[in-house]
């Protein structure tokens, strides 16, 4: 069944291939045929996985080879979400680059998973592991659409009306679809860390046991939490709320994948290699 | 055979005084087109009148005849001797004329390289022409060839792309700020014909509430009146700075209008929605600082000329694509226009005909084996001797002038009749 993971890549190359051909052509159809080719290397990445788990009986991410496939399989999966609701054509350009190279890194990882242990079969650590993937996802877009709002704000405040002044949308719909993704992401990551207390106090007989990965867990909660509170309490919106929202990111990438390798801890399992 | 003819004149070959005494109004031209009947070797004729542009479209027998009663009809109708514009006036036929108005209406020959207007002045001009029946079968399908060869244009080239002038430039800036214009408020600081351009612009672009500030306070009340919004005193724009979201400013003062300092506590108390401030005042009425400020943005006349020189360029090389599209079009049309000359058309029946023959036969002989070649060479000579009956009377007809001088209406009927063009 290895070559479903095959076809998925395929397929993603190929969707990355089309959005980067409607950056520069600008044709409608070009942007459709990117979409349609990710969802169809989505639907073979979301039958891998299933597949995955029929065959070793818990859910497939106790190396890093594993949580990089969930990682692109919840990038796509929220990007096809949020194009459906949004209909921001030119986030492909970032998101499905993005969910290709992260499966492919992960195809040349090595593969022997994890010896299975009791811990790994619990219906909240599913739950858990699903969720703040699917929250990182969303906040990996809120950073590409920041990185789009530069841009974009750049040329107009510097009259510099050239390549991504005509390709962009306007600021109005880059900050308000990047807002959207913090919220659906804060949302998400808020449930991941609970069920997460759960899990701990179920196994462990605690709720927080200051591992390095839940302090820096609690960090990015606080850092986005920060960021709505001020876009809810005084308008914080366009250039401070793009750049926090990258700064934000970089924070997540550290939390999920720094603290494995500079930090001891009891996540550290997943992304060994 | 008919000839496509052209004449007329425009901006680049007539001054505008000349424009002025020769321009048609929609009523006069209509009844113009009802004085072409007097005026025997014009066969068609449609009439297009623009502030930019006269020209009259005609189909002639005798083209140099009709060129002179062409003048004539300007001269009378008009009331100008011909000499005074003899020199400024363009002639075109054939091929040429049918790609000058294709280029006419694709708005390559126009002031303003793909401008929209053009096309539908001359939808109307044809209207008018089918109205009064001064328009026939040729310049029928010439003009529904013209646009279908405009829309072609327009939709795969990008030649009406970006804006090109001051107020659809700022409109277009606007809608990259704010996503849709809609429900935005304005606030018009001054007059002037660009800044009233652009107000125009934003309420067709659904834009909200007009707030409207003058030195003088009439004067506001009356530019408010006219565009249904509200006059403010101009000491009271700083407040409203906190109310609208596009700010347009063309006033004669020598200083900053609003200065950097105005926006301290209006950013916040505005929750950091966006500011937009174009301004098309010389000297500058807005403080350029502002531009530094978060979420706000400021256009001067200068930077929205760049934008349109841009914009402009990119014409220009959309416009050398849109002229591949008018040769071909012009081939397209010069095929047609020749079958619809007598000899092809005789031609094409004649084989259409002997095409259904031929499969007839060989359809039939292909069961009646025991026939002799003698008797196949009898039934092939029987079928020619049935053609050339069927179509001694329509030949005839079409070469003879029984048409009553509309040769290209029977010879049209005939190709649709008998589908020669496929």
């Amino acid at each position: 069944m290895k070559i479903l993971i095959n076809i998925t890549i395929l397929f993603y190359a190929l969707s990355t291939a089309g959005y980067i051909f409607y950056l520069f052509f600008q044709k409608n159809f070009l942007h459709k045929i990117g979409f349609y080719l990710l969802a169809t290397g989505f639907l073979f990445h979301t039958s891998f996985i299933g597949y995955r788990f029929i065959q070793i009986g818990y859910m497939p991410f106790y190396s890093l080879h594993e949580t990089l496939l969930i990682a692109g399989w919840a990038i796509a999966c929220v990007f096809l979400a949020f194009q459906y609701k949004f209909h921001l054509k030119i986030l492909g350009v970032y998101a499905a680059p993005l969910a290709a190279l992260i499966t492919t890194t992960a195809y040349f990882l090595p593969k022997e998973p994890a010896q299975a242990q009791k811990v790994f079969k619990s219906f909240w650590l599913i739950f858990h592991v699903i969720v703040i993937f699917m929250g990182d996802a969303s906040f990996a877009l809120a950073c590409g659409l920041g990185i789009l709002y530069l841009l974009q704000e750049n040329a107009i405040k510097n009259k510099n009306h050239g390549f991504f002044f005509r390709r962009l949308p306007s600021l109005d719909l880059l900050d308000t679809t990047g807002y959207a993704c913090i919220v659906a992401g804060f949302t998400m990551l808020t449930l991941g860390l609970v069920t997460g207390f759960v899990y701990a106090k179920t196994i462990w007989g605690r709720f927080w046991g200051w591992d390095p990965k839940e302090v820096w867990s609690g960090i990015t909660w606080l850092l986005y939490a920060a960021l709505l509170h001020e876009r809810l309490a005084v308008g914080w919106r366009g250039r401070k709320s793009a750049i926090m929202s990258i700064i934000g990111f970089a924070v997540l990438l550290f939390t999920f994948l720094g603290v494995n390798f500079f930090l001891q801890g009891h996540h550290g399992v997943f992304t060994q290699w | 055979m008919l000839d496509i003819v052209l004449i007329g004149l425009n901006h680049k070959t007539a001054p505008i005084e000349l424009r002025e005494c020769l321009a048609f109004s929609k009523d006069e031209t209509a009844a113009a087109l009802e004085t072409f009947k007097d005026y025997p070797a014009i066969n068609e004729a449609i009439l297009f009148s623009t502030c930019n542009r006269i020209e009259i479209l005609m189909t002639a027998e005798d083209k140099s005849h009709a060129i002179v009663d062409a003048k004539n009809f300007l001269s009378t109708v008009k009331q100008v001797p011909p000499e005074k514009f003899e020199e400024n006036i363009y002639i075109h036929h054939g091929d040429e004329a049918v790609r000058h108005i294709f280029r006419v209406a694709s708005s390559l020959d126009s002031m303003v390289l793909g401008e929209p207007q053009i096309l539908g002045q001359i939808k109307a001009a044809y209207y008018t022409a089918t109205m009064k029946k001064t328009s026939g079968v040729i310049l029928n399908r010439l003009l529904h060839r013209t646009f279908f060869v405009a829309k072609r244009i327009r939709t795969e080239t990008g030649i009406g792309d970006h804006a090109v002038s001051i107020s659809y430039a700022a409109i277009e800036l606007g809608r990259k700020i704010f996503g849709t214009l809609e429900d935005k408020k304005v606030l018009l600081i001054g007059a002037g014909e660009m800044a009233e351009l652009a107000v125009e612009h934003l309420i067709r672009n659904k834009a909200a509430d007009i707030f409207v500030a003058n030195r003088t306070f009439e004067r506001a009340v009356e530019i408010a009146n006219r565009f249904k919004g509200k006059a403010i005193r101009f000491e009271e724009i700083t407040n409203c700075l906190q109310l609208v979201d596009i700010i347009i400013s063309s006033t004669g003062s020598p200083d900053f209008i609003i200065k950097r300092e105005h926006l301290k506590g209006v950013m916040r108390s505005r929750r950091n929605r966006p500011l937009f401030f174009i301004d098309i005042a010389v000297p500058r009425d807005i403080d350029p600082e502002i531009n530094r400020l978060a979420n706000s943005y400021v256009y001067d006349i200068d930077d929205l000329k760049g934008v349109i020189e841009e914009n402009i360029e990119d014409r220009n090389k959309e416009a050398i694509r849109a002229e591949r599209i008018v040769d071909e079009a012009v081939i397209h049309f010069r095929q047609w226009y020749e079958s619809l000359d007598v000899i092809p058309t005789i031609i094409d029946l004649r084989k259409k005909m002997e095409n259904i023959a031929e499969s007839e036969i060989k359809k039939t002989l292909h069961s009646l084996n025991h026939l002799s070649d003698d008797d196949c060479r009898a039934i092939y000579k029987m079928t020619n001797a049935f053609i050339k009956k069927v179509l001694h009377n329509p030949t005839f007809f079409l070469k003879s002038n029984g048409c009553h001088g509309n040769k290209s209406l029977y010879l049209d009927i005939t190709r649709k009749l008998f589908k020669l063009d496929d």
